[in-house]
């Protein structure tokens, strides 16, 4: 036991006396968290788009009033022709144009029909979607207020209530997936560097022809991170309760223990990791280039996990930010107990489990 | 020059002789580039929802029925208790629950107007305003059905329609992938450039080889070329295997622009991007180091590189970061290039950015480099 507290207080030396290292373990978690949170948003605001009215007669100028009075719109007006609106679109000036051809208000009252066209930049068919969903939102109000002038039979109205997330932030969907992120990926590539590192620089032949057990000299490694992690993740917290506004609906306590477990989890894979790479370059290359942007797309917080074709979401199965990133969206936001996460909780002891045992059975005691 | 051809000569020797590395550097990018594209995809579709019917009248079964055939939606459960269905919601198995209150049929016959209820699962904004959008939309038609039952309209509508046409182009499937496969093999090659090049020196430095390098009458500058050559090569294999043989073979992406001006832009773009993983590896002292600057700057340039959000809807401090993180750039002219045909004069500013970062981030990695400590 007094080895092993030794050796753990050998691998906390080398961790603190790298500040660097150190600076850049604890900066990442507190920029990024304050970086997605204000700036990383799914929503689309202040598009610009340019309104082509043929028309400006007194319907077109009220349609624009309502389109100037969102949010979502920065609006030019000008009369383009079809080429003109191609080039804008090349040279990424608009994302949508409008246009109202001539006779608009006539057409409408009249004829009781006119036209209106969308055009969008579809190279970015998500913005082209929610643009021209926005736009025809605003054409149908105007619409309905005018039917209202009619007074319609039969009136179905619908309530609606948002669930959780009343004012719709996009925090209290990125706080969840940014954490499961920065602890997995910070976990990960601090602990595959540790036991490959002693490999390449000589050490590790010295650490195995010392009497202390190889299993231990394992777990040392990883307790310094499992420290820091825990220290992080109390940053990430207070961050994102008293600077951005998220609320912890549930037990803390089982929080920090779940996120003890996601932790122990990604150290393994770490360990894992260092243990059947030869050289740092290369588990520096499969820890970041082979895991940053799967996790980013696999824990579910980017893009929807139900849309990917079924075998994806089996891959999606076997990344461990996924299940955390459900529990702390239980816990956080929803204030869901112990009984609703029970199964995530299952398959992160179970991954931890497996993960161990497959490093026991890789770690080599003998140098090749 | 011939000092250089040796340099070269050593530095491909050793990256060819590397026969873990090698492969992680051409294999994972494109196993990435083959399955991610699969897997960034917004559109909503599948929303799952859970009726709580208190009425069970003809007209709320009609309004399910509806609602089930309109192919947005996915009932995942039909009851007449709202706490079982909200249960649902806690589980994530549903994302919105629709409450058909009691005496539904008889109320808007009688009093010519009724309520639904509509609770969103809002934690994912976008998707809960989309559904509730959706819904919306299906309910509005069904009460102009019922409407015609009971209102004889005269033959020509007297409510005053607006019809609005949407045209979508540069890519009027709406095919997502054509919009991630640029991004993200521009993100790829970003990747291989900077980590590799920071590694490649600081390894040398913390092996010890550097200062034999030192010691010799290399040149600063012909030392650096030495370094960045070689990956430049590996960047532009990489990104001519991800845009020929993944995104025009297998997604069928055929670039509309000039091939001439995408290579031109990309090789600029690479000497930035090495110039940057130079920087970094001046800076450090051991390939964790490295590593974890590299990772700070890469997580950061990714999510505010425009690749997977919209860069627009970024408040203004933010959007400052974007535009001096040259990512953004390329994703920007990749997309532009290939999806759109922009021609040189839409991007010369992106020419001019990229040459500024080139020399300043090379610049400045030179002048800290010093042989002497």
């Amino acid at each position: 036991m007094k080895q092993f507290i030794t050796f753990v207080k050998k691998e906390f030396l080398h961790v603190f006396r790298d500040r660097k290292t150190l600076l850049m373990l604890f900066g990442l978690p507190i920029v990024q968290i304050i970086l997605f949170g204000f700036a990383l948003t799914n929503e689309i605001k202040n598009a610009k788009i340019v309104i082509c009215d043929y028309a400006k007669d007194n319907a077109t100028q009220q349609i624009i009033g309502k389109f100037e009075a969102s949010r979502q719109f920065e609006i030019e007006q000008t009369l383009l022709s079809h080429q003109q609106i191609e080039a804008a679109f090349k040279q990424g000036k608009i994302r949508m144009a409008i246009v109202f051809p001539a006779n608009f208000n006539n057409d409408l009252l009249h004829q009781n029909n006119a036209q209106v066209q969308l055009i969008t930049d579809a190279s970015d068919p998500n913005t082209a979607t929610t643009l021209s969903g926005y736009a025809t939102q605003i054409i149908v109000d105007y619409q309905n207020e005018l039917m209202q002038l009619q007074e319609l039979p039969y009136r179905i109205n619908t309530e609606v209530r948002m669930v959780y997330n009343p004012e719709l932030k996009a925090a209290v969907n990125f706080v969840p997936g940014v954490m499961s992120l920065i602890l997995l990926l910070v976990c990960v590539l601090m602990t595959s560097v540790s036991i490959v590192k002693e490999k390449e620089t000589g050490t590790m032949e010295i650490l195995l022809v010392s009497p202390f057990n190889p299993f231990l000299v394992i777990i040392s490694k990883a307790v310094p991170y499992l420290a820091l992690s825990l220290i992080n993740l109390t940053i990430i917290l207070l961050l994102s309760v008293f600077v951005l506004g998220m609320p912890i609906n549930g037990n803390i306590l089982l929080l920090y223990a779940v996120s003890t477990l996601f932790i122990i989890t990604a150290l393994s894979l770490g360990l894992l990791i260092s243990n059947v790479t030869a050289s740092q370059q290369a588990a520096m290359l499969i820890s970041l280039m082979g895991m940053l942007v799967p996790s980013i797309l696999f824990t579910g917080f980017m893009f929807p996990l139900e849309n990917m074709p079924y075998p994806l979401q089996l891959v999606s199965h076997v990344v461990p930010a996924k299940w955390y990133y459900i529990i702390v969206k239980s816990i956080m936001v929803k204030g869901l107990g112990f009984s609703a996460i029970w199964k995530e909780t299952l398959i992160l002891l179970g991954m931890t489990l497996i993960l161990l045992v497959i490093n026991i059975k890789k770690f080599k005691i003998r140098l090749v | 020059m011939r000092t250089l051809k040796f340099l070269l000569q050593k530095e491909f020797r050793q990256i060819f002789r590397n026969k873990s590395l090698l492969p992680l550097l051409f294999v994972v990018p494109i196993v990435q580039l083959l399955v991610l594209p699969l897997a960034a995809d917004y559109e909503v579709k599948n929303i799952n929802i859970a009726i709580v019917d208190h009425d069970h009248s003809s007209y709320s079964q009609k309004l399910v029925s509806k609602i089930g055939a309109s192919g947005y939606f996915k009932l995942t459960d039909y009851t007449s208790g709202f706490n079982e269905a909200f249960r649902q919601i806690e589980s994530d198995q549903a994302d919105l629950i629709l409450e058909i209150p009691h005496g539904f049929e008889r109320n808007l016959i009688r009093e010519n107007e009724q309520k639904l209820f509509l609770a969103v699962n809002a934690i994912n904004g976008v998707k809960a305003n989309l559904g509730g959008s959706y819904i919306n939309r299906i309910i509005a038609d069904y009460n102009s059905e019922v409407r015609l039952e009971w209102v004889q309209f005269p033959k020509f509508s007297p409510i005053p329609t607006i019809e609005i046409t949407t045209s979508n182009w540069f890519n009027p499937s709406m095919n997502y992938r054509f919009y991630m496969v640029p991004g993200i093999l521009a993100l790829l090659v970003t990747m291989i450039g900077a980590y590799m090049c920071a590694l490649n020196i600081v390894k040398e430095k913390e092996v010890g080889t550097i200062e034999q390098i030192n010691v010799t009458p290399v040149k600063k500058h012909q030392f650096i070329l030495g370094k960045l050559i070689p990956f430049w090569v590996i960047g532009m294999i990489v990104f001519s295997i991800g845009l020929f043989g993944i995104g025009w073979l297998i997604y069928g992406i055929v670039p509309i622009g000039s091939l001439l001006l995408l290579y031109a832009y990309l090789a600029i773009y690479l000497i930035a991007v090495l110039g940057l993983g130079l920087l970094i590896s001046t800076y450090s002292e051991t390939q964790q180091q490295a590593m974890s600057v590299a990772f700070f700057f890469m997580m950061i340039f990714i999510l505010m590189s425009g690749l997977f959000t919209s860069i627009d809807s970024m408040p203004q401090w933010a959007y400052t970061i974007t535009k001096i993180s040259p990512i953004t750039y390329f994703i920007e002219v990749m997309r532009m290039i290939v999806l759109k045909g922009s021609g040189f004069a839409n991007i010369q500013y992106h020419f001019l950015i990229m040459i500024g970062f080139a020399v300043f981030l090379n610049g400045w990695a030179i002048l800290n480099y010093k042989k002497t400590r």
